[in-house]
């Protein structure tokens, strides 16, 4: 099993168990680090968000997506470009709210948690908290202030795994001139 | 035909980087006897030619070297006054090197700040809505091409004025920096780019376009 690293251009592959691997690792040590879920999970989205500042640059400098216009746009745009430029999997939008500000983001398969399964005594770990953490990072750099979380999650019992995300404000500081 | 430099400026409108490929660096270096027949004058802690053009030295260039010695803005490097030095015959013959005076990094910076803030009036003054900033400034020795991203980050390209591909030189700037910038864990955002890999990657791209463009029209 291997997906294509994010190198459209010269279209490596990488192997996507070492992957999952490396997350298990980093995600492993932390709790041994932090012994408290609720801790584990703070870290793993801040680590989240410093990938994410980066990682939208990518994004924009090899897909040629300008700016969106609208929720809406966003979703769509993260759902079938972004997840599939660098996890390879493509989620599906729903349950969208009557004022259009929040969404759900519903994956089938989530390459991050392969192999895993959550002993007892990790009850409230968040295992996939380092993407809702890149999410928010990479839309604060599109002048988007998001709240990502996980409403459903296949480690935990449910059938699939569910991020949603309600969008709360626009940043207007530091805008880049020409967008008002 | 060439690419003269590159800047890119952060979302504040800081410099964070500077690259100069290729400036054309007019010199002259003659030797002089007493008394000297060209009017200088110290203009911006510089001693530059204010009257009398000979041999290639024009109005406005600057003094850059005496006797082989770099000078250190209106002082020789020892420390004395060039213009004092240059009145004492008993210092005579001497050999002066004169140029376009280079821009210091401080200058660069503050056009860099300035460009930042034109940009944004550029877009002010569009009378459609949602325009753009500045995406290039001609004059007739240089074209300058700028690039901002959907994150406030602009790559600048001052290149000669027949230089074709430079749209796309820009694109390649921009996934140089998210590859060879961004993905260092030791870059922090927004400060100045002090990367090796970078640099090279920014060189390579730039000869490419450069040879590239000789070749006739790229999209």
């Amino acid at each position: 099993m291997s997906r294509q690293s994010n190198r459209t251009s010269d279209s490596k592959k990488m192997n996507s168990e070492l992957f999952t691997l490396t997350y298990g690792a980093l995600v492993t040590q932390l709790c041994k680090d932090y012994e408290n879920d609720e801790e584990v999970n703070k870290q793993l989205d801040k680590m989240g968000y410093n990938i994410g500042v980066r990682l939208i640059e990518d994004f924009l400098a090899r897909s040629s997506v300008g700016r969106c216009h609208d929720f809406r746009e966003t979703a769509d745009v993260i759902a079938k470009v972004a997840f599939k430029m660098y996890l390879g999997v493509t989620p599906s939008v729903t349950n969208w709210s009557p004022a259009g500000d929040e969404f759900s983001l519903i994956l089938e398969s989530n390459p991050l948690v392969d192999f895993v399964e959550l002993p007892d005594n990790h009850n409230n770990l968040v295992y996939s908290s380092l993407l809702c953490g890149v999410l928010r990072g990479s839309l604060e750099m599109v002048q988007m202030a998001v709240d990502v979380r996980f409403a459903q999650d296949t480690l935990r019992g449910d059938n699939v795994t569910e991020i949603r995300m309600k969008f709360i404000k626009r940043i207007e500081e530091n805008l880049p001139a020409g967008d008002e | 035909m060439a690419i003269f430099s590159v800047y890119v400026v952060n979302k504040a409108g800081g410099l964070i980087y500077q690259y100069d490929n290729h400036v054309p660096r007019t010199e002259v270096e003659k030797t002089f006897s007493f008394p000297l027949d060209l009017v200088l004058k110290i203009h911006d802690e510089k001693v530059v030619v204010s009257f009398g053009q000979r041999d290639g030295i024009r109005v406005g260039h600057a003094v850059l070297s005496i006797n082989g010695v770099d000078v250190n803005g209106k002082n020789t490097s020892e420390g004395k006054e060039i213009l004092e030095y240059l009145k004492d015959p008993a210092n005579y013959p001497v050999s002066i090197k004169f140029g376009r005076a280079r821009l210091s990094s401080n200058e660069k910076l503050m056009l860099a700040s300035m460009f930042h803030s034109l940009f944004a009036i550029g877009s002010q003054l569009s009378p459609e809505v949602g325009s753009s900033g500045i995406e290039m400034l001609e004059t007739d020795a240089f074209k300058l091409h700028c690039f901002q991203t959907l994150t406030g980050i602009k790559f600048i390209v001052l290149a000669d004025p027949r230089q074709t591909g430079i749209d796309a030189l820009l694109r390649k700037i921009y996934e140089i920096y998210s590859d060879f910038a961004l993905k260092n864990p030791f870059y922090s955002l927004e400060m100045p780019i002090r990367c090796e890999l970078f640099d090279q990657n920014l060189k390579g791209s730039l000869e490419v376009a450069e040879k590239a463009a000789t070749f006739g029209p790229v999209s």
